[in-house]
């Protein structure tokens, strides 16, 4: 019991989580006879793993104090890319190295605007997000790629034979442990919360804090574009229109996952577990054949909860503790 | 310890606030549908999956589609994304997938980034039946077709020779001069009017508005100017028609210049009214929706399996046979006037 205890007091907001998502089980479960089935797992995970990628530099960025809107862009752009080199006859490898270049590119113009010029990335990241998906409607238009080679499109469906594990999702806990190695347990870790919590102050403690955000926002280019290629292996398709107003998702599931929006603060053990807590609330909903509209409702509630939730626990404990001095002063008096 | 309660107290509320509103939206959402649920036995649980909901085509087709569910004793729900979204749409399908409805009835945004989800649907046993807009042909096992090419073709130049009784001279006003679709109608309607009943119509010019608004209504009014004796348009696109009947109208040539085509009821409605159009022509979604729940629930009851030359029965709407490439064709477009156009909405 009392182990739990302090589980609990260190980790308040993990906590919680474990229990949104208990909850939203036993909910999915009253929803629906169909939602605890392996199959329905499967196909969840399926629709969830690219915006499961997207927030884990998602997470770094976030934590750096800054914000990455683009990413949905980008992957929509990735994934135009694919489509068109694809579509002029070139090899596979090529097709992929060209889409994920792209992706650096995209990054790499995010965090130059936002490192070398110095301005917020909330602005520079809604421009590109515009400025991306823009591209990829001058690129494909209405039309749209699907003629790729079955090796491709079942690395977007097929499952690692013998289980109902999408090959997506390998990829994803792969790369989940990396982000987490590198958050938690290296200096890059470190430096990236000294950013966050005080950007001057971590540059007179020597960290590259320009070099630092533009290697963040780079990642996150890469592996949105990561993301584009898996997408239209999954719906072996390409489209400019391509996971329009996945950002939505990301976002929230970073912010609920208890990353602090002014940056410093969050762990990606919450991102993941909020990963799953979205996942398995949208594919509930979806169940219970709730529309897109009302599960964006939803969602959009918990980003702002998400936010509202620890400012108003941090208000009232300045609020208590307030008044237990005044109490002890008084005493004292 | 105070803190902890907080967070526990704040998840709660959350927890509420989820529960409403799924619960909110789950009754809106199948309100759509539901005349019988899934418990009749007859194990016709059929969803409609259109390009987007809150469309009035695709809710007209859902009211066809009610109709052939209360004559079969089935269900019928309709569910979709809320824009035309064909991601979005390989999503429902995987929800309906994870649900074992027995058919997806499905108007495809992309025909082949829908295929791998549907593929999947139908390997669990999923009848898939395309309506509208058809997907890849592997990826499902019938194609309820609106109407041909060639009927549709034909039928314009035949509305427009009875108004203007067989004489003058006529335009085409059409959409990109590159649009697969127009093209191969208009190959139609100059077949149809090389017959000898219209040797006195003569087709004076084709013009390309791009299916945009303002090149529509320069285009006509250009037409009117050029051919003084224009005595009827056809415009086998719905922004072209649109655009000009406004244009006939702005120059008062309402009555003089007869203009048909294909439009849609809501849209030309006012026209019709006062009498800028006499007739236009476009298939039912209505009957589209009715014939696609009857195929599905042939589908399910085993009474056909999508090869060419099969034949099912659709109620009041009749017998229908399967065509080549399981295409099943609704029939000739549906004539619209002013007898008949308050009855649709869409």
């Amino acid at each position: 019991m009392k182990h739990i205890w302090k589980f609990v007091s260190a980790w308040p907001w993990e906590t919680l989580l474990v229990v949104l998502l208990l909850l939203t089980i036993v909910l999915g479960n009253a929803l629906s006879p169909y939602f605890l089935t392996p199959f329905n797992f499967s196909l969840m995970v399926e629709d969830f793993v690219e915006k499961a990628l997207m927030a884990l530099p998602m997470t770094f960025i976030i934590i750096a104090g800054e914000i990455d809107l683009s990413v949905a862009s980008v992957l929509g752009l990735a994934s135009v890319l694919v489509g068109v080199t694809w579509h002029a006859g070139m090899p596979l490898w090529l097709v992929i190295g060209i889409a994920l270049v792209v992706g650096v590119a995209a990054g790499l113009l995010n965090g130059a605007l936002v490192t070398r010029l110095g301005l917020p990335s909330l602005v520079v990241t809604l421009g590109t997000l515009a400025l991306f998906r823009g591209l990829a409607f001058v690129i494909l238009g209405d039309q749209a790629v699907s003629d790729f080679p079955g090796a491709f499109t079942n690395f977007g469906i097929g499952d690692v034979p013998g289980t109902l594990i999408p090959w997506s999702f390998v990829l994803f806990v792969l790369l989940a442990l990396l982000f987490m190695v590198t958050l938690h347990w290296s200096w890059i870790g470190r430096q990236i919360y000294a950013t966050g919590l005080n950007k001057e102050a971590a540059r007179f403690a020597g960290i590259g804090v320009r070099r630092l955000k533009l290697l963040l926002f780079i990642l996150s280019g890469l592996i949105a574009a990561l993301a584009g290629i898996i997408f239209t292996a999954r719906i072996s398709s390409a489209r400019a229109d391509n996971a329009i107003g996945f950002e939505l998702d990301v976002i929230t599931v970073v912010l609920l996952g208890g990353v602090n929006i002014f940056g410093g603060r969050g762990t990606l053990v919450g991102v993941i577990l909020s990963l799953f807590v979205i996942g398995a609330l949208r594919n509930a909903l979806g169940l219970a054949d709730v529309s897109g509209d009302v599960q964006n409702i939803v969602v959009g509630t918990l980003l702002v909860l998400s936010v509202l939730g620890p400012n108003i626990v941090q208000r009232i404990q300045v609020v208590l503790s307030r008044r237990r001095l005044a109490a002890e002063s008084s005493k004292q008096a | 310890m105070k803190k902890l309660f907080l967070t526990l107290g704040s998840s709660l509320l959350v927890f509420v606030l989820l529960v409403l509103a799924g619960c909110g939206g789950s009754s809106s959402s199948t309100s759509s549908g539901g005349t019988t649920p899934t418990s009749t036995g007859s194990k016709l649980n059929i969803v409609f999956l259109p390009k987007a909901i809150n469309n009035p085509y695709f809710d007209t087709a859902a009211k066809g589609a009610m109709q052939a569910a209360t004559a079969l004793n089935g269900s019928f729900k309709q569910v979709g994304p809320s824009t035309a979204s064909a991601s979005d749409q390989v999503t429902w399908i995987n929800n309906l997938t994870a649900q074992h409805v027995s058919a997806i009835v499905v108007s495809a945004n992309d025909p082949n980034a829908l295929a791998p989800a549907l593929k999947q649907a139908m390997s669990q046993g999923i009848k898939v039946v395309s309506y509208d807009s058809d997907v890849a042909p592997d990826a499902r096992q019938l194609f309820i077709n609106q109407a041909n090419s060639e009927d549709i073709g034909r039928i314009e130049v035949q509305i427009l020779g009875k108004q203007l009784n067989y004489t003058g001279q006529i335009a085409i006003l059409s959409a990109a001069s590159t649009a697969t679709n127009q093209n191969a109608w208009i190959g139609f309607m100059k077949d149809e009017l090389s017959k000898p009943q219209y040797k006195n119509m003569q087709l004076v010019k084709i013009v390309y508005g791009n299916d945009d608004d303002q090149t529509s209504f320069n285009d006509t009014l250009s037409l009117m100017q050029a051919y003084p004796n224009l005595k009827g348009i056809i415009s086998p696109t719905t922004v072209g028609i649109a655009a000009a009947a406004r244009a006939i109208e702005s120059v008062n040539k309402g009555g003089k210049v007869a203009l048909t085509g294909l439009g849609t009821p809501n849209q030309l409605r006012k026209y019709v009214e006062d009498g800028t159009v006499q007739q236009f022509a476009l298939w039912d979604p209505g009957k589209l929706g009715e014939l696609a729940y009857y195929a599905a629930a042939a589908l399910i009851q085993g009474k056909i399996t999508g090869q060419p030359g099969q034949t099912f029965s659709a109620g009041t709407l009749g017998t229908y046979k399967i065509g080549a490439n399981a295409v099943v064709l609704l029939g000739p477009p549906t004539v619209f006037d002013k007898t008949n156009i308050s009855q649709f909405n869409f």
